[in-house]
């Protein structure tokens, strides 16, 4: 069975400007929103959306340091992300698997069937 | 949940038909997917999966035998699947030889399915490797940074 996905998470991954964020964050550790601005293809204020909904989905982080605003990566969310992510993909591994097997079964049995006593 | 992908492939020694009968045929679906299908592989057709005690409606999308079947659902909220709620799967079946069978499935949200064609070509090209390697490859180069 599915487990809950956590919509959040996805749709913050599922964006590839945040994707670009995010490797960034994780590249760079402890950044300033203009820093990222200066290292995407995108607007200040484009940085500034992504980096919330990326630390509504608890996978960023922010800190305040002097007048400056520093972001970086929760290691631990990320951790918990790749492994449901995982387990997703190796649930359909096994949903494969299962085709695979009664796919084979049935077309042995009707081979069998076909040619009685070879 | 939106523009998730999963994508899966696997190499079948038998033919074609048989494994369309297998992803399609409600008593088959049952082994492989949910606990109990109630469905009809028609397009536009709607049928409940059940999954232990929980369950939810599912309605089939494509379907063109022996090549393409999919369906969307939304398990585990129950309301009814439409695109901007739910999970897409597809099915493609490409036959290589007469007793093997390509099978690939990819599950998908609908952030992807709303964006132009060559578009989600490039996005799904980008993350052939799939979002498992993705997540994976950016955790451990944040072990690496971390310190200890």
């Amino acid at each position: 069975m599915t487990a809950p996905a956590d919509d959040k998470l996805w749709s913050a991954i599922g964006d590839p400007s945040r994707r670009r964020v995010l490797d960034l964050l994780v590249s760079h550790g402890e950044v300033s929103a203009s820093w990222l601005a200066g290292h995407v293809p995108f607007s200040r204020q484009a940085v500034s959306k992504h980096l919330a909904v990326l630390g509504q989905a608890g996978l960023v982080s922010r800190r305040k340091h002097g007048r400056e605003v520093l972001y970086q990566v929760e290691a631990g969310r990320l951790d918990q992300a790749a492994r449901a992510m995982g387990d997703l993909a190796a649930q359909w591994d096994r949903r494969l698997a299962t085709i695979k097997r009664l796919a084979e079964a049935a077309h042995a049995e009707a081979k069998k069937s076909e040619s009685p006593g070879t | 949940m939106s523009g998730l992908v999963i994508e899966g492939e696997v190499l079948i020694e038998a033919p074609v038909d048989v494994v369309w009968r297998t992803i399609t045929e409600p008593d088959q679906m049952s082994q492989w997917f949910a606990d109990r299908v109630d469905l009809v592989a028609e397009p536009g057709a709607h049928g409940y999966m059940q999954f232990g005690d929980q369950g939810g409606p599912v309605v089939v999308e494509t379907v063109d035998p022996p090549a393409r079947f999919s369906f969307r659902w939304n398990h585990p909220r129950g309301e009814e699947p439409v695109t901007g709620n739910s999970m897409l799967v597809e099915f493609t079946l490409t036959p290589e030889g007469d007793e093997r069978t390509r099978l690939r499935v990819s599950e998908s949200g609908h952030e992807l399915l709303a964006r132009p064609g060559a578009e989600k070509q490039r996005y799904a090209d980008e993350h052939r490797g799939g979002w498992a390697e993705y997540l994976d490859r950016l955790a451990s180069v944040l072990a690496k940074r971390r310190p200890g």
